[in-house]
């Protein structure tokens, strides 16, 4: 089987493939890049907390106009993911005003963002209606 | 008045637009010369000079602009704040002057920004190479810009707008580009604004679509053009002529905030708290109430951002930017005119410029020199910037009574 390689660090693969945060020890924020201490209250220690598959839709635009290279239209989204913000794209469904709406339930899905020379496969992520 | 007092002695912008014919260090010796003039100071009067530009950060703008304007050799401090860079570059001066190491400061904001399209997509590009290798603090493997959100300005502040919605309810698509089709009215009284072209609701609405639910005339024109200031204190202007001192606009809050922590604002950046948090000091500062307002000039670099902003800067209650603007209280008949300039929409955004131009905007109707665009015998108004990342600036200004 092919290798695989998530598209960022905090998106896990397995047979439930879902986020992990940088969870400060101290104060609970979650952050989902490396951190060099905690914004909230400037503590140094992190563990990893993983967050729910399933959200609600909370902020979205459909972006019709991007950088070069990026296919358009796409819907950009804020999901709460049980109190956790998370963004992502909205996938699997039509990028429309009519199709997407505020306060959707989405979860968490996985697909193929292409391979490189050595054959390696880099999976992204997004979020479709649940 | 009081010695400690911050007054804005004189204040000038270039026309907003396109000026193929001239650089930054032109445009921005037009407004410094031009606001000197207006303060009927020269250079040699002036303790320290602040000047913004962002898009050439690190480039040393003031001392270029004190190449062309006149090498005193006082303290340059360079300034680079994203949107708020202009406010920033006012800020410093204004806190030289307070801490009475100089008797009157010059702030400086320029930018050439005609044809610069897109900003803030596609920032992320990856070095060239077919293998897959994770990079930066995401470990990414791909750029993230369009497959993990979007990184564009539009989009940005489309998500600002509709989060609003999702926690208050009743926006769409019509009310944004209502705010649009306010703004971009008032811009055809203002012959300073790049656009001065009324559009109808349906315009608006067909227009192109830029990211849902901001159209093209819904976000902020980019643009060239300059504005400068010239600070001084209290105790200064009591030695000037009365003709200074009843131009002189007092400043009675000047503030300057980034954004505290909140839990959403790692994921899209939150303009929101440090408004709200800056304007609660602006009008503590300043001894007056969101009511007491005849005009504001805010940051509506997209429709979507002009409404979180009536509640951030509390001109209506929590909750009730929709019904506030509904009411008609924004436009220049309306309770609180927002924007009479035109906006960001209209007047235009070129982003170093944009904090001290709506600072000239408010100094003008209180001079009661705004022209065809005056609103009537304006006593107290208040000018906002947002910089994404974030930087908020809030200036109180109120006419002197003189």
């Amino acid at each position: 089987m092919a290798q695989q390689i998530p598209h960022v660090a905090y998106l896990e693969l397995g047979d439930s493939p879902h986020l992990v945060a940088n969870e400060c020890t101290t104060c609970g924020a979650r952050y989902f890049d490396r951190r060099n201490a905690c914004a909230k209250c400037f503590n140094n220690d992190f563990k990893k907390a993983a967050i729910s598959q399933d959200g609600i839709l909370k902020s979205f635009t459909i972006v019709a106009f991007a950088a070069p290279g990026v296919p358009v239209p796409f819907v950009a989204g804020i999901i709460d993911c049980n109190g956790t913000s998370v963004r992502g794209n909205i996938v699997d469904c039509d990028p429309t005003p009519e199709k997407v709406s505020l306060g959707m339930k989405v979860r968490l899905t996985t697909f193929s963002l292409g391979t490189d020379e050595d054959g390696t496969e880099a999976i992204g992520f997004g979020f479709a209606p649940a | 008045m009081a010695s400690d007092d911050i007054w804005i002695l004189g204040i000038a912008m270039t026309k907003f637009g396109k000026h193929s014919d001239k650089d930054i260090v032109d445009l921005g010796s037009q407004a410094a010369i031009a606001a000197l003039a207006d303060a009927g100071v020269t250079m040699a009067d002036i303790g320290i000079l602040a000047a913004g530009n962002l898009m050439g950060a690190g480039a040393g703008f003031g001392q270029q602009l004190q190449k062309q304007i006149g090498q005193t050799g006082i303290p340059v401090f360079n300034v680079a704040n994203a949107c708020a860079t202009g406010a920033t570059a006012l800020r410093t001066a204004i806190m030289a002057v307070k801490a009475g190491e100089a008797r009157m400061g010059l702030a400086v904001g320029a930018e050439k920004l005609s044809g610069a399209g897109l900003l803030g997509g596609g920032g992320a590009s990856k070095k060239s190479g077919n293998k897959f290798e994770p990079s930066g603090r995401f470990g990414s493997v791909l750029p993230t810009d369009g497959r993990i959100g979007t990184d564009t300005m539009p989009g940005t502040f489309a998500q600002v707008g509709m989060e609003y919605g999702h926690k208050y309810g009743g926006v769409s698509f019509e009310l944004f580009a209502r705010i649009s089709e306010k703004n971009h009215a008032h811009s055809v009284l203002n012959p300073m604004a790049a656009y001065q072209k009324r559009f109808t609701l349906d315009e608006i609405m067909n227009d192109m679509m830029i990211a849902y639910p901001n159209t093209r005339p819904m976000c902020s024109a980019n643009c060239d053009g300059a504005a400068a200031a010239v600070v001084t204190s209290g105790e200064v202007l009591r030695t000037l002529s009365k003709e200074q001192q009843r131009r002189a606009i007092k400043v009675s809050a000047s503030v300057l905030t980034s954004d505290p922590y909140q839990e959403a604002c790692q994921v899209l950046p939150d303009v929101n708290t440090l408004t709200r948090n800056a304007a609660i000091i602006a009008y503590e500062q300043a001894g007056v109430s969101p009511s007491d307002l005849d005009l504001v000039e805010l940051h509506d670099c997209f429709a979507t951002a002009e409404l979180v902003h009536y509640d951030n800067l509390m001109l209506c209650p929590e909750g009730g930017a929709v019904d506030f603007f509904m009411s008609g209280a924004t436009w220049r008949d309306g309770s609180t005119p927002v924007n009479v300039s035109g906006g960001l929409e209209s007047k235009g955004h070129p982003i170093a410029a944009t904090g001290i131009a709506n600072i000239w905007e408010v100094c003008h109707h209180l001079r009661n020199e705004a022209g065809d665009r005056q609103i009537k015998d304006a006593k107290v108004g208040l000018a906002h910037v947002i910089g994404l990342g974030s930087a908020c600036g809030i200036h109180i200004l109120e006419r002197s009574g003189l």
